[in-house]
């Protein structure tokens, strides 16, 4: 039993980590038919914003934490609105050059990570209470776990609350649905483009530095291992569904979670056989729009 | 080529062409549209009248000039052609499924004062069933919903692309109700195939054949003549006291362009 726990929670925090990235692909395709291969670059440059301020502090207590969250959020989103401004803008409907554009950012990133800080792993102290366990039902959970969950939940309901009451949320659902339309309202849908990339990348961001603090390293390639996962669950997810994003994130990472553990290992190829499952029997994912 | 010569233009088009995946659907469109009253543009299907409306807001790429009340607007995108005082209630509805009736409208709201008590009045049904999502409303509902949106602004001219398609004829009534209402105040372009429609509503008529223009002037006279609506729509002329409705189901696409509108 107490494995049993101990898989679901990790499944869990690992699941939290998916959809902050997810999250953002998500809406970004759904709006914009963009595949922003860039958005694990979003996450990396988060997560060494992150340990920037923590190194710089010299601190590793929740203030510091809480702070290298912030900063890792914030410099996801100016690194995804830029990417949205400058690059991005003008190749919308043009999705070979797009994808070629943030394929091409998406290395080049890496490139300068590593330039910068170096392509070994970097080890990231937190808060203590995160190297700490605490026991439910006979299993040793690692707290840095439920920092993610809740952190997800939390980015979850804000972008619900925003979707739903805010006018930008608004076109921003309807734009998901059909963005012409939009446009045909007298409404210059390019605004909620750019909105939605900096939330995005503001998710990933924070993704980044909570995911630091999950595999307790910050390396160039971070972004990357995580975003080919993102992208299997924004596909399970349904494209453009921030529910199914949050759905399929969990599934993914619990699913792969126990299989690594009674399957031998076999976590991602059991992930990609689901998600050739989904595309087999159910393309538009599992709360997408049919097409 | 006007089809009222004695009313100043509001929406000039001239020598517009549109492409859709490579393939012209509009060729060299010439056509005025009066400031008041409304004017149909007709046609079999797939001869472009849909292309032409999208092509006039700028929704699918094209060239040539389109003026509206004498101010050039072919290089404005979209959202700003619709902000200079277009409305346009889209073939199908488009209305936004997973929002409900009343975010659809809000949506739509581009004026400081927009006109919700005109809507409320207009369309009671909808202020009943502000809650309810757009996609779960039935046809003729959702084309209210269509037709509230372009009429709660202040507008210069309505493009209206077949309001009453696969609408039962009790609804098709209300609907043309509706249009005529509206045009007491605004000029509307009306892409219509349901000939008692148009011949209740309309007093000009530009008819498109194979993406161009093949006949201009008054809707009624165009309808009185057998032989020219049925070379030009595919379907018998109906004379005044013949108005069953026409609707174009027998009209065979013969055009070259064949684009799916």
């Amino acid at each position: 039993m107490s494995t049993v726990v101990l898989l679901l929670f990790t499944g869990l925090g690992l699941g939290a980590l998916y959809f902050l990235v997810a999250a953002g692909l998500s809406l970004i395709y759904g709006l914009m038919g963009v595949l922003n291969f860039a958005h694990g670059a979003f996450l990396t440059l988060g997560a060494f914003a992150g340990w920037e301020v923590a190194r710089r502090a010299g601190s590793d207590d929740w203030w510091t934490f809480l702070l290298s969250l912030l900063v890792g959020a914030a410099a996801g989103a100016a690194f995804a609105a830029f990417t949205e401004f400058v690059l991005i803008r003008r190749l919308y409907q043009r999705h070979i050059e797009q994808l070629l554009i943030t394929l091409g950012l998406s290395l080049a990133a890496v490139a300068l990570f590593d330039g910068i800080w170096g392509t070994d792993p970097v080890f990231i102290q937190g808060p203590a209470w995160f190297k700490d366990t605490t026991e439910i039902l006979g299993a040793r959970v690692p707290n840095d776990r439920f920092v993610c969950i809740i952190a997800a939940v939390l980015v979850l309901l804000a972008m619900v609350f925003f979707l739903k009451n805010t006018r930008y949320g608004m076109i921003i659902r309807a734009g998901v649905e059909n963005r012409s339309m939009v446009t045909a309202l007298g409404i210059d849908v390019r605004k909620a483009f750019t909105l939605v990339f900096t939330i995005g990348g503001a998710a990933a961001g924070l993704g980044g530095v909570l995911a630091s603090h999950y595999f307790g390293y910050v390396s160039p390639m971070l972004g990357g291992s995580l975003l080919i996962f993102a992208f299997i669950v924004t596909v399970i997810g349904g494209l453009g569904s921030l529910t199914g994003a949050a759905i399929a994130a969990v599934a993914v990472a619990v699913l792969q979670q126990f299989a690594n553990f009674y399957l031998g290992g076999t976590g991602d190829f059991v992930v990609v056989l689901a998600l050739a499952l989904v595309l087999l029997f159910r393309p538009s994912g599992l709360l997408g729009r049919t097409s | 080529m006007t089809a009222a010569a004695d009313a100043r233009p509001i929406l000039r088009i001239e020598g517009l062409n549109a492409h859709i995946a490579g393939q012209q659907v509009v060729e060299d469109v010439t056509f005025t549209v009066p400031a008041t009253g409304i004017t149909a543009l007709l046609g079999r299907n797939g001869v472009g009248k849909t292309s032409t409306i999208k092509a006039i807001i700028g929704l699918i790429d094209r060239t040539g000039t389109v003026e509206l009340g004498g101010v050039r607007i072919e290089k404005e995108p979209t959202f700003k052609i619709i902000r200079s005082g277009v409305g346009y209630v889209p073939e199908d509805r488009e209305v936004f499924s997973k929002l409900t009736v009343a975010e659809n409208l809000r949506l739509a709201e581009r004026d400081d004062a927009p006109r919700r008590q005109l809507v409320e009045e207009l369309f009671p049904d909808l202020l009943a069933r502000s809650a309810q999502m757009a996609g779960t409303l039935s046809g003729g509902q959702q084309q209210m919903v269509s037709l509230a949106r372009a009429l709660l602004n202040t507008n210069k001219i309505l493009l209206v692309d077949e309001p009453t398609k696969g609408l039962a004829p009790k609804i098709v009534a209300e609907v043309a109700e509706t249009l005529a209402e509206a045009a007491k105040t605004v000029p509307i372009l009306l892409v219509e195939q349901n000939l008692h429609v148009v011949r209740q509503l309309a007093e000009g008529a530009v008819v498109l054949s194979g993406g161009r223009v093949v006949h201009t002037g008054s809707a009624l006279k165009f309808l009185d003549d057998a032989e020219l609506t049925q070379r030009l729509l595919g379907v018998s002329a109906e004379g005044p006291a013949g108005d069953s409705p026409a609707r174009d189901n027998t009209a065979r696409e013969t055009s070259g362009k064949g684009a799916a509108l």
